[in-house]
């Protein structure tokens, strides 16, 4: 059941992929459904897999904000079906460019719905691995040298919906001292003691962390301690200077060595630096078939549906512009049922 | 095992020593029991043995603290994980991941412990703490004996020479807390483990102790000894320690059984006695609060499922269950924090959830469980200025309340300064400044050594008196029986019996006072009826 959190990753990023490289309501509502069922099917009772609604809400949310503001600001795209016409607000000349109100188009419409919902189907990805895997299920598999970094990553996400439960709960007992409980004041009063409150929670989060021997380092000598140091700042240097070479106009051909060199660096610097920390994992997750399947299928969604936008670009992003139905392609559309696979696997029973 | 050569803490800014000059010795394999007053130091003494005093909070530590051999000055908490393991009084505060079993074995991997021994002793802490059914669940989702449990397991598994819990059993119901103690006398008896722990419900854990610490006062020298030598001398005694000096038992009973198996002839001198024991219940009158049917869900909880029940004016209502049972709900209903699904809630002529605030404290004041909740300003005065102004009373009349309620107080005192029971006496000074008719109290006790809560039994006792109905969420059957008219169980969101508190409590062994366990069959409750009945006889 437990599939290597990495891999679900790897398979949303695949989907969010393909997400990005069509326009087609069609596909992209085949895409949220897709991603819907294998959460349904895969995900356990742990809390956060109850996320995924919370990013479809999100994703409806963006649609039509996306929708308010076409029909108050106007779309660039040029449109003859006007459907209504706003009453302009006249601006001052600085404001050149900027409208506000006018005519309303079919064409402007439907160019905003189909943006809005390929970032909805976006967010839908990204809630799905986020209900399949949580991300602190990927620290499991951190190098050590980075585990003590990841650890305080993770400490500060669960510190914001304990926040949300603290302000909520100082909210409720204004009302006990016979004060509003809503509204900008009330949010205002309760801010310092929930900042207090959240305050001694760390120290006592803290305080149990050390005393249960968070942060225990082995003696290391000084040598391979210095080295560390060198190969990962020369690492990181490198890194920036062969990015700059790439991206740069003169130097392109050093570009891609120093990247390299820096990458290696960096990498070796982190496996040294892995050696002063004694930490063992507890049944790390494993990456095995189930994962190089559900990878696999992700990211085979992801390149079909590229390659499948290079054939056949109208079928995949179809113009706002003249107004046409859109179609559903077959073959691409194929492509994304292999998104499925998870869905699919036989569901073993141990982790 | 645990050595305490003339410690003194002194905290930064202080101008006293919390602790001063304490030798102890603590053996191998002992349940030692640490009791006193708040603010005494006990936290302190616990955190000097984890090293936590003074590398975590600061301060001067002078003396020295060896645990296993290890000196707490060269070797830092995390150097001590290994030997020490530490329970503070928030499990959830203790969690570090979000599963039991990764909570189990994050300490191991902490100390970089091979993965088939963290397998092994995975497995094994979850039999022996009886967790193995919950070991896929979030943390967040359990109960609070299973936290406590849970918080116990995650220290275990490193295999510790010595336990530190602070009040490892006041936040729970009686079921879990025998759960929590059940799993302690197995470590001390099975494993040898050390066990060194701070607890205000002695009535609890008194007999189950090797070896008793009180600290008498803050920077007094400890008393040491065997539990029923220090109990004849203790500020701090379980009801059956005081009805054994009552009727002047040498040695002192420290247990029920104990105290039974001396009571025949306390029993008989009784059964001559005529009194009344139950404290007068007030005489009907028109209902101050009422529910009819009252279902809420909260979430996907469905807290409430058709309750009924009413609160007379003068009368003390104890709510009682086990953690989850629907307590807080059912109080927060009539105070109007949560709106009903079904059914009807009133108090006096309002709809609570449906009352704005402002109206609504002159009606029905409620104490939450953490009171600091209902504290905002930064000195008492203010504090009491701004509940003259919500409740719209003449100035000073929250004041008056508080120098009834907290002699002493200083206006310029922080509230977060003041002891745990000082500051549920100021929140109930200012919930009481609009006069309401009913009083919601949950969990009232948590935290409070025994001279607190004896003085907030007069503060209900006198609340009640004056006509104000009066309704408490406990845990504690001690405080029920010595101030409540009635008792109201709740399980799973129904009322499972509601009834005078003699006739519930004598009939429930889990809800039973130590008195009425100790003097059954007959009706008594507490150690203050008993002394009141053989009083008047003589």
């Amino acid at each position: 059941m437990h599939v290597h959190a990495g891999a679900w990753w790897l398979w949303a990023l695949g989907l969010a992929t393909a997400a990005s490289r069509t326009g087609n309501p069609l596909l992209l509502a085949l895409l949220v459904a897709v991603a819907g069922y294998v959460v349904v099917v895969c995900r356990t009772d742990a809390p956060w897999s109850r996320s995924y609604g919370a990013f479809l809400k999100l994703g409806i949310a963006v649609v039509v904000i996306r929708l308010v503001f076409a029909i108050a600001l106007g779309s660039p795209v040029p449109g003859t079906h006007v459907l209504l016409t706003l009453p302009r607000i006249p601006l001052p000349h600085w404001a050149q460019g900027v409208r506000i109100g006018g005519p309303v188009t079919a064409e402007g419409l439907v160019f905003a719905a189909y943006d809005g919902v390929r970032l909805a189907a976006l967010l839908s990805c990204v809630g799905a691995a986020n209900a399949l895997a949580h991300p602190a299920r990927l620290l499991k598999s951190l190098p050590g040298a980075l585990y003590e970094a990841g650890v305080a990553v993770v400490v500060a996400m669960t510190f914001a919906p304990n926040l949300v439960a603290d302000v909520q709960r100082l909210c409720a007992a204004r009302r006990l001292r016979g004060r509003a409980d809503t509204g900008i004041t009330a949010l205002l009063q309760v801010g310092l003691p929930v900042l207090e409150g959240a305050l001694e929670r760390s120290v006592a989060l803290a305080a149990a962390m050390d005393a249960r021997g968070y942060g225990r380092t082995a003696e290391v000598p000084c040598a391979v301690r210095r080295l560390t140091a060198a190969l990962t700042m020369g690492g990181l240097l490198g890194v920036c200077a062969g990015t700059y070479g790439l991206l740069a106009a003169e130097g392109a051909g050093l570009g891609l060595p120093v990247l390299l060199l820096g990458v290696t660096a960096s990498l070796a610097g982190l496996w040294l630096g892995g050696r002063r920390s004694i930490r063992t994992r507890y049944r790390p997750d494993r990456w095995g078939a189930r994962a190089w399947l559900v990878s696999g299928s992700g990211v085979a969604v992801g390149a079909l549906t590229i390659w499948a936008a290079a054939l056949d670009p109208r079928a995949l992003t179809p113009p706002a512009v003249p107004l046409t139905a859109p179609v559903l392609p077959l073959w691409p559309a194929g492509a994304l049922l292999v998104g499925l696979v998870p869905a699919l696997l036989p569901r073993g029973d141990a982790r | 095992m645990i050595r305490f050569e003339e410690v003194s803490v002194t905290y930064d800014g202080a101008h006293e020593p919390v602790l001063r000059s304490v030798d102890l010795t603590i053996q191998e394999g002992e349940l030692c029991l640490l009791v006193g007053e708040s603010g005494v130091g006990k936290s302190t003494l616990l955190g000097a043995v984890s090293g936590l005093v003074p590398h975590f909070t600061g301060g001067t530590l002078s003396g020295r603290v060896t645990v296993g051999g290890r000196d707490t000055r060269t070797h830092k908490p995390r150097e001590l994980a290994d030997l020490v393991g530490t329970v503070g009084q928030d499990p959830l505060a203790h969690f570090v991941t979000d599963t039991v079993e990764d909570e189990l074995a994050y300490g191991m991997e902490s100390l970089g412990m091979p993965a088939d021994v963290m397998r092994r002793r995975v497995e094994e802490t979850l039999d022996l703490l009886g967790l193995a059914e919950l070991r896929d669940r979030p943390v967040a989702s359990l109960s609070g004996g299973q936290r406590q449990r849970v918080a116990i397991g995650s220290v275990l598994t490193v295999h510790p020479r010595v336990l530190v819990l602070d009040e490892p059993t006041s936040a729970l119901d009686p079921a879990a807390a025998e759960e929590v103690l059940a799993v302690l006398q197995r470590l001390v008896h099975d494993l040898g483990t050390t066990v060194l722990m701070a607890e205000h419900r002695l009535e609890r854990v008194v007999q189950y102790a090797d070896q008793v610490v009180l600290l008498p006062g803050p920077g007094a020298a400890p008393v040491v000894g065997e539990p029923a030598e220090v109990m004849a001398v203790s500020q701090v005694a379980p009801p059956v320690v005081r009805l054994g000096r009552l009727a002047g038992w040498s040695p002192l009973p420290l247990s029920v059984r104990d105290a039974r198996r001396r009571a025949s002839g306390l029993r008989e001198r009784l059964a001559q006695c005529t009194a009344d024991p139950l404290p007068a219940a007030p005489e009907a009158g028109r209902a101050v609060a009422e529910s009819s049917g009252l279902c809420v869900r909260r979430g996907r909880i469905q807290a409430l499922r058709g309750v009924d029940v009413a609160v007379r004016p003068g009368e003390v209502v104890a709510v009682m269950g086990r953690n989850g049972a629907g307590k807080s709900t059912l109080l927060g209903s009539f105070a109007g924090l949560h709106a009903p699904g079904g059914g009807s809630v009133r108090v006096g002529d309002a709809v609570p959830h449906r009352t704005r605030p402002q109206q609504l404290v002159r009606r029905v004041g409620l104490v939450p469980q953490e009171p600091r909740d209902l504290l905002y300003a930064d000195t008492v005065a203010a504090e009491c200025a701004a509940a003259d102004a919500d409740a719209q009373v003449p100035p000073g009349t929250c004041r008056a309340l508080v120098d009834d309620l907290l002699p002493g107080v200083a206006g310029r005192a922080h509230p977060r300064d003041l002891s745990e029971g000082q500051r549920l006496s100021l929140a109930l000074a200012i919930v009481l400044t609009a006069r309401p008719p009913l009083i919601l109290l949950d969990e009232p006790t948590r935290g409070l050594d025994y001279a607190a809560k004896s003085r907030l039994v007069a503060q209900l006792r006198a609340l009640a008196g004056g006509g104000h109905a009066v309704v408490l969420a406990t845990h504690d059957v001690e405080l029920a029986a010595e101030v409540a008219h009635r008792v109201v169980i709740m399980a799973e969101g129904e009322i499972v019996a509601d009834a005078p508190t003699a006739e519930v409590v004598v009939s429930s062994p889990a809800f039973a006072p130590q008195v009425a366990k100790v003097l059954q069959p007959q009706p008594w409750l507490t150690v203050t009826q008993v002394a009141c009945v053989l009083g008047e006889s003589q």
